[in-house]
């Protein structure tokens, strides 16, 4: 049993970056994520593991320094709150394209513009469609605790080194400030220079030797038929993921009539209310996709052969509720997929999940 | 006497580094990024660090800078190469970093970049070609271009009303206590072009030595942006760009301790 300790969210992903042996994090305060920054600053991990961590100017410069530092094969990351990560879909276009592994943490909260402070999960389309130019897509983790919220660094990382592919964290204000038991990781070292010559040396800039020819990257192609086949490349990047990584949870689905789906802090609310839906007599179960992209597409199909209904209980006007929906339409079956949700920095309280269930699907039958 | 028999070791006076690539540089006829490279080259070479050195290439004409100099290059977003650099450097204290930038990439929409990482002191040489206007995009103003010049996005010449002034952006990197060395050069004659590398050669072993910022501006020309025969180009800018942007040091910290 790892250490067990009290923490919060933003704390807990301080700490887990230190454990599992990143080599640097490059971010800008914004609430309600500042302190996994403050939390590095303390811990300051430049004095024990050798981890660097720099207080960028922008989110621009943090996701651009992310890249540099990844570009030489090291495990970087950064963290923001909405409107940084906003800034910052210019840098992750490029570091897709450039194809480098970096794990990023979006601690959201209500939009849009300046919006509120409280949390939200509208950046979902923003993520999972690619906020930036191009045919892109994020590996994208959903924790729905504190303990994912440590769990999913390390996991965030081995999933963007393996597929030389930015992952991120989509996590809330509601996440990211709550405080929880958490199971933290042993310490790893970090990786030295021959392991990552080893892992990274065929295409990193750790400097060119006689050994090898210059590495170079970039995301640029000006021949259309070679950049053609950098997206072919890409895309079945992404297929394999879609083949090989998809994570969810599900509750109660085996003899669910309806069933939920919700990821992260919702989900945790449509937990309390299928248990509450049960006591009234009603089959609800709780499906929680854990990565977003790759989407549980798969399962959701499956799972529309038996049930009447799904709905998607979201903190954002109805994004996710399109992937659903996209998922069930390639069935050809015809299974009604509705939508509950609060905006502006609300969350849905179980009882109006339970009502919102009951309006949708069972009144007036 | 034979061609031949001139051509032999011990008459040899003058090679192009083995760090140059041996291919068609994409440069225009005439231009100062060719003569620029070649010194950067010649200057990584000498100082034995082609293993060490890490480049950091721009948008705009350099952007190619990558298929020039046979080093490890990273690509950057337009502007956004000082905090590629800063991250490198960072995360790897042993590498020599540089960013290769342009007016646009580094006084336009890099400003906040240069100047932040400038300011923070990162171990990283600056290189910065000021030819006042965006070669690559077909000759619109740049931040740098001077009153009265007309590109294509200033048809009737930069009029301060409308568009400001130029930016002398080298001179506020000079105010920067994070910057050991800032410089103004050009490469329009064969005395410039040895000043120029012996500039750049202090900027790489100033960074060798962990002494910060070294910042190197080369006043460059643009005949095709500025629809002016290359020798016109060169004359034009003695003329014209070197009263904006008067040449020599601005800053070296080593002068001002030795005072």
């Amino acid at each position: 049993m790892g250490e067990l300790r009290l923490m919060k969210g933003n704390e807990v992903i301080a700490e887990a970056a230190i454990r599992c042996g990143c080599d640097g994090y490059f971010g800008y305060p914004i609430t309600p994520q500042s302190e996994v920054m403050e939390t590095l600053m303390e811990l300051k991990p430049w004095e024990t593991t050798g981890m660097v961590v720099l207080q960028a100017e922008s989110e621009v410069a943090s996701i651009n320094m992310v890249y540099g530092a990844a570009g030489t094969g090291k495990k970087v990351m950064t963290s923001s709150s909405s409107p940084g990560i906003s800034l910052m879909q210019e840098g992750l276009s490029y570091i897709a394209g450039a194809e480098l592994p970096c794990l990023v943490v979006n601690v959201q909260r209500g939009g849009p513009g300046l919006g509120t402070i409280q949390p939200s999960q509208a950046d979902y389309f923003q993520t999972v469609k690619g906020g930036g130019h191009g045919d892109y897509r994020l590996i994208t983790l959903a924790p729905s605790s504190v303990q994912e919220m440590n769990d999913f660094v390390e996991l965030g990382f081995e999933l963007a080194f393996k597929y030389r592919n930015p992952a991120m964290i989509l996590t809330d204000g509601a996440l990211g400030q709550m405080m929880e038991k958490v199971e933290l990781a042993d310490f790893k070292p970090r990786r030295t220079t021959e392991e990552i010559l080893q892992t990274c040396g065929s295409w990193a800039t750790t400097g060119k030797t006689s050994q090898r020819n210059r590495n170079i990257i970039t995301s640029l192609e000006m021949d259309p038929f070679r950049m053609e086949q950098n997206n072919l490349r890409f895309q079945a990047k992404y297929k394999e993921l879609e083949e090989n990584e998809v994570r969810y949870e599900e509750i109660m689905c085996d003899d669910a009539e309806y069933i939920i789906i919700a990821f992260g802090t919702s989900s945790r609310i449509c937990l309390k209310a299928i248990d509450l839906l049960r006591e009234k007599g009603i089959k609800a179960g709780l499906l929680r996709p854990i990565t977003l992209f790759p989407f549980p597409t798969r399962i959701i199909a499956e799972r529309s052969r038996q049930v009447k209904g799904f709905m998607s209980v979201e903190m954002s006007s109805g994004q996710m509720v399109e992937d659903i929906k996209l998922a069930v339409f390639d069935t050809g079956r015809i299974v009604p997929v509705k939508y509950f949700g609060r905006m502006g920095g609300l969350l849905p309280s179980p009882g109006e999940v339970v009502e919102a269930l009951e309006n949708n699907f069972l009144k007036g039958n | 006497m034979d061609i031949q028999d001139i051509i032999k070791p011990e008459n040899l006076v003058y090679q192009k580094s083995k760090i140059q690539v041996d291919v068609i540089s994409h440069y225009c006829p005439g231009c100062s990024h060719g003569v620029v490279h070649k010194l950067i080259s010649e200057v990584i070479d000498e100082l034995g660090i082609q293993e060490k050195t890490i480049g950091v290439s721009p948008v705009g004409c350099a952007v190619f800078a990558y298929n020039l100099i046979d080093i490890d290059w990273q690509e950057a977003a337009h502007g956004r190469a000082p905090a590629l650099a800063t991250g490198i450097a960072r995360t790897n204290p042993d590498k020599v970093v540089f960013t290769y930038q342009g007016d646009g990439d580094l006084a336009s929409i890099g400003a906040a970049e240069i100047v932040h990482a400038c300011n923070r002191g990162e171990n990283i040489v600056v290189i910065f070609i000021n030819n006042a206007i965006y070669g690559m995009t077909g000759g619109q103003m740049a931040p740098t271009t001077l009153l009265g010049m007309v590109t294509s996005t200033t048809p009737y010449g930069r009029n301060v009303e409308l568009n400001g002034y130029p930016l002398k952006i080298t001179d506020l990197i000079a105010q920067l206590p994070g910057v050991s060395y800032c410089t103004r050069q050009s490469v329009h004659t064969a005395a410039t072009v040895r000043k120029c590398k012996n500039a750049i050669r202090k900027a790489f072993k100033n960074v060798m030595d962990k002494k910060g910022t070294s910042f190197v501006e080369v006043t460059s020309t643009c005949n095709s942006g500025w629809k002016l025969s290359p020798v016109e180009s060169n004359n034009w800018m003695v003329e014209n760009m070197f009263r904006e942007y008067p040449q020599g040091d601005l800053k070296d910290v080593d002068k001002l301790i030795q005072q």
